[in-house]
């Protein structure tokens, strides 16, 4: 279980907190999926639990102990992150960036065993890159590479997942898929901690949302809480409608065409 | 599997067939078996002594500059994820031959000169970072290369002003050293080059994978259990060692970090301990080659190790750089 506990974050020079004590819980079984407008604090949630932002106060907790009483090799066999962006300056096959994910349980000289070829594999398989072993990164699609990083993160072996946008670059089939497998993840006892812009998707396969607004948690709840236009509109400052999607009956968000141009 | 070990095996026998080669060619030309019987002492007397006295020693210690080199912009072509990275041109090389003509100047022994130009290497890499830094652009490799740029001219400038009250001769010679040359070299060079590069190639292996995780970025390597700003610190400590160690025995050699890894890497070796390992091989191979050029092509007398490197290394920076824009 990942949880945060009043975490307040102010980057350097900045005028205000980018994270201003925020509380945001996702335990095991769960997809918890954090919403919100850009400069919401949403990828500053994730790079807290990367080490890479300063943290005036408050504290984040893996598994009921602070993320700071382990060392960073052991928080990484806990938490798998796919990060919003990443490029490589040198191309690598994708095996062998998948299997980067084994490092954390590697250290430095130990060489993988079958049971880390056995990881990479089935990591491979889960996220649906099989077919693409034998490439190098740099000749993959968007979508592909998104996918590729997925796998790498289910490599990881942790039993909580963080991921930031995962889903951009990725048409419908392959969005769907990827939501579909996080879903399952979750069923089968994982962590799921999902940053997205995708509220009508993230409203159907988490079962818990937080909303940010201006570095703070402006809503909290099962999707029916959330998904209300009156909190929605007043968060993104845009006119939209609530509905119910006809086929699941989960409630779905219709931003409306602008009476006059902004 | 096989291809891979294939691979292994010509990097050594070319680098064994460049070494053979510099010790036989030259003003007096040895065939294989008259190296031979000079290696074993056997023969005649000039022979063993041009082989053992002055060529091997000279391969040698080549061969070590230019391991010491290629594993030095292996690594940090990895760490700051730029492909054009590598100490001559990101000014490490220049503060290390600061380093080393101050410390020639204080007149320190000449097997603590390597700590002197290591000194002058982390204080010209922390000032190329600093003005990276304050340009506000950390992550831009042309930003940091450009400040690499300047730190070297910066070093180039204050070698002149301690030069410029120095001897005539000393300033010939130091000119000689910072064009890059081999030509001194003995076996008590070679050997405590060889001292100071197992420390700083050792710590590079040691931390090969947590290059292998910087170079996806500063945060996937926190996300993969690497303190990135901890871990870059540490491979440029051991980088700049590494480049400060080779100036100290044979100047400035420019332009050999950045093309040998490149060449490691279109062999097909992707991640950072083979790519170190063939990194030293092909560096090594590259050197030797180079100071065989320098002391054949205008006989009788020597072209600057430096100037060959160069010849080879400009067209090749052009050719990436174009690649990066």
């Amino acid at each position: 279980m990942i949880r945060y506990e009043d975490v307040v974050v102010r980057y350097p020079r900045a005028a205000k907190d980018a994270l201003a004590g925020v509380r945001v819980e996702a335990p095991r079984g769960r997809v918890t999926a954090v919403v919100g407008p850009n400069g919401s604090g949403k990828s500053t949630l994730v790079r807290v639990l990367l080490g890479r932002v300063p943290v005036v106060s408050g504290r984040l907790l893996i598994d009921d102990a602070p993320a700071a009483s382990f060392n960073r090799a052991a928080l990484a066999r806990r938490v798998a992150v796919v990060t919003q962006r990443e490029e490589l300056a040198f191309p690598l096959d994708v095996r062998e960036y998948v299997a980067l994910a084994r490092y954390p349980h590697l250290g430095g000289w130990r060489a993988p065993g079958g049971a880390d070829q056995r990881d990479v594999a089935l990591a491979m398989s889960r996220a649906g890159v099989e077919h693409l072993d034998g490439r190098t990164v740099d000749t993959l699609s968007g979508g592909e590479w998104q996918r590729v990083r997925l796998a790498r993160a289910l490599a990881q072996g942790a039993e909580a997942l963080v991921l930031d946008e995962p889903t951009t670059f990725l048409d419908i089939a392959h969005e769907m898929s990827a939501f579909e497998l996080l879903h399952q993840l979750a069923g089968e006892g994982q962590a799921v901690l999902l940053v997205s812009h995708q509220l009508n998707l993230v409203a159907r396969f988490a079962s818990w949302i937080v909303l940010l607004h201006l570095g703070r948690v402006a809503a909290a709840g099962t999707p029916d809480d959330v998904m209300q236009a009156s909190v929605l509109e007043g968060v993104y400052e845009w006119p939209l409608v609530v509905t119910r999607d006809p086929a699941v009956g989960a409630p779905a968000l219709l931003p409306l065409r602008a009476r006059r141009r902004p | 599997m096989r291809a891979s070990w294939s691979r292994w095996v010509v990097f050594v026998a070319v680098l064994a067939v460049a070494m053979i080669l510099a010790v036989a060619i030259g003003t007096i030309s040895l065939s294989p078996v008259q190296v031979w019987n000079a290696l074993l002492g056997r023969g005649d007397p000039t022979h063993v002594t041009v082989v053992r006295e002055l060529r091997l020693p000279r391969a040698f210690l080549a061969a070590l500059v230019g391991a010491g080199l290629g594993m030095s912009g292996a690594a940090l072509q990895g760490t700051l994820r730029n492909p054009l990275a590598e100490p001559y041109l990101l000014g490490v090389s220049g503060g290390a031959a600061v380093g080393a003509v101050v410390g020639v100047a204080l007149g320190i022994a000449l097997t603590l000169l390597p700590l002197a130009a290591f000194a002058g290497a982390v204080a010209a890499i922390a000032v190329a970072f600093f003005v990276a830094h304050a340009a506000g652009t950390r992550g831009d490799a042309r930003v940091l290369l450009m400040a690499g740029v300047v730190v070297g001219a910066f070093a180039n400038a204050a070698i002149m002003l301690v030069l410029g009250s120095a001897p005539m001769n000393v300033t010939r010679d130091a000119m000689w050293w910072m064009m890059g040359s081999v030509a001194a070299a003995t076996w008590a060079q070679t050997a405590w080059l060889l001292a100071y590069l197992a420390i700083g190639a050792g710590a590079l292996l040691g931390w090969a994978r947590r290059i292998d995780l910087l170079a996806l970025g500063d945060d996937s390597a926190a996300g993969l259990g690497v303190d990135p700003d901890r871990a870059a610190r540490r491979i440029y400590a051991a980088a700049s060692l590494l480049a400060a160690a080779t100036v100290a025995a044979a100047g400035l050699v420019g332009f050999v970090g950045l093309v040998v890894p490149h060449i490691v890497r279109g062999t097909g070796v992707r991640r950072h301990r083979p790519l170190l390992v063939g990194s030293a091989l092909v560096g090594a191979t590259l050197v030797v080659l180079a100071d065989l050029a320098a002391r054949v092509l205008r006989p009788p007398s020597e072209l600057p190790l430096g100037a060959v490197t160069a010849l080879v290394g400009v067209p090749f920076f052009l050719v990436r750089l174009r690649r990066l824009t």
